[in-house]
């Protein structure tokens, strides 16, 4: 859909409902995205941490951050439809809560 | 009130006293919703020592005050970022609750010379923020996250231990429902119009209007009971029923064949505004990915804007049957 000047981008079709990427190769099982992951979608493994519920990430980011050896990507945002529509009309990039939206 | 990190050491209680109980109903409230703040700096509740556990906080007042009230008896330092008056974990969504901003405090408060622990405790919310690993190059300290809320950090200090439970965000109906005032405070001039409306424009005013406090407060409570996975559809459902009895009492009335083109302009009108009103609730739940909302706009707003176009032709017809122009 084209909405013209606005920044809007739909999802690519028939990919997940969020852009988490977790390369066990690199896992030192160091067990951080099990601490800081707010919805479990990291459960403890066989020498590595495997991804248990995939479907349940948010997008935070505190794993990818907080992971040392980069084995985990996640495109990381506010999962916030009103901060998305005013980004978008005010031509911004993203703006999230505080001094810029819902005040 | 005086900006920046405060260079000596402030000191703090856990027992909130009546003013500071009045400043949390009105960030409750929405009122004044920049300037709930607590200065930026290192507390000491208590009379910690040196050995003290040291925990961090954002300087939004509510955070820093659910955080001392948790531990009422005990002595511990309270390190207070300057996240510009927002939450743990929207700044950390910012990166203002972040690595460069807990680096600049403990350096800021001198930290390193007060304590003799070289472990900061944060709130797991924090974590998409902060960096552990960078923080400890960064300042030499040792991050560790503590659980999600401040009511489950006594265990945690006690048994050095979170449960799952203690690890994971819950959104329940006290959660949720805890919102309905600052919703309302956010569609301020929607509801002034309204309420205007509903003054002037008979039985159309009042529903809209009623139907809108149904959507911000029945939709919060009622949200894992209504069908539908994406919120947009939870809101457009709820429209739906909520209409439903108006629209049985309309066509029962039966004053004419306007009343048919009536009522299928308020579904149409309604469950848009009420799909609206739900997708703008994926900000305030605990679980929406920004992917996932993106596909929600794109899937949802085409249909919205199509019904609520429909909706209003519709009424207009039922303006001209109802005044007799044809």
């Amino acid at each position: 859909m084209d909405i013209g000047m606005l920044e809007l981008q739909p999802p690519e079709k028939g990919r997940a409902m969020n852009t988490l990427v977790f390369r066990p190769g690199r896992c030192t099982n160091c067990g951080m995205c099990l601490k800081v992951c707010p919805h479990r979608v990291f459960a403890p493994g066989d020498g590595r941490v495997r991804l248990a519920l995939a479907d349940k990430c948010m997008e935070c980011g505190a794993c990818q951050r907080n992971c040392p050896s980069e084995a985990i990507a996640v495109d990381s945002g506010v999962g916030c439809a009103a901060a998305m529509i005013m980004a978008a009309l005010r031509g911004k990039d993203e703006v999230v809560c505080g001094e810029d939206c819902c005040r | 009130m005086e900006e920046g990190y405060a260079a000596e050491v402030m000191t703090t209680v856990p027992k909130l006293r009546s003013r500071e109980r009045y400043d949390r109903l009105k960030a409750r409230m929405g009122i004044d919703r920049m300037g709930h703040r607590v200065r930026p700096g290192l507390y000491a509740l208590g009379i910690p020592e040196r050995t003290s556990p040291v925990l961090v906080t954002a300087n939004y007042s509510l955070s820093f005050n659910a955080l001392r009230s948790s531990l009422p008896g005990r002595n511990a330092w309270i390190l207070v970022l300057d996240t510009k008056g927002i939450n743990v974990w929207c700044a950390a969504g910012k990166g203002t609750f972040g690595t460069d901003e807990l680096v600049k405090a403990v350096q800021a408060t001198d930290l390193a010379s007060k304590v003799d622990g070289r472990t900061l405790t944060l709130p797991q919310l924090a974590a998409p923020g902060v960096s552990a690993h960078e923080v400890r190059k960064g300042c030499g300290f040792r991050v560790d996250y503590g659980p999600v809320r401040a009511e489950d950090l006594p265990t945690y200090l006690d048994t050095g231990e979170c449960t799952e439970e203690m690890r994971t965000v819950r959104f329940n109906l006290k959660d949720r429902f805890v919102l309905a005032p600052v919703e309302m405070c956010n569609y301020r001039w929607w509801m002034l119009l309204m309420l205007l409306a509903a003054l002037f424009v008979p039985y159309y005013g009042p529903l809209v209007l009623a139907l809108t406090l149904g959507g911000i407060f029945l939709f919060p409570a009622m949200l894992p009971f209504i069908p539908g996975k994406d919120l947009s559809l939870k809101g457009m459902v709820l429209g739906a029923l909520l209409v439903t009895p108006f629209a049985l009492y309309q066509l029962l009335e039966w004053n004419g064949w306007y009343v048919i083109t009536a009522v299928l302009a308020e579904y149409l009108l309604l469950i848009a505004w009420l799909g609206y009103l739900g997708l703008n609730f994926t900000g305030s739940t605990t679980f929406t990915s920004r992917t996932g909302v993106r596909r929600e706009i794109f899937a949802y707003i085409p249909w919205m804007a199509g019904m609520a176009s429909l909706g209003g032709i519709l009424s207009a017809v039922t303006l001209v049957l109802y005044m007799g122009w044809l």
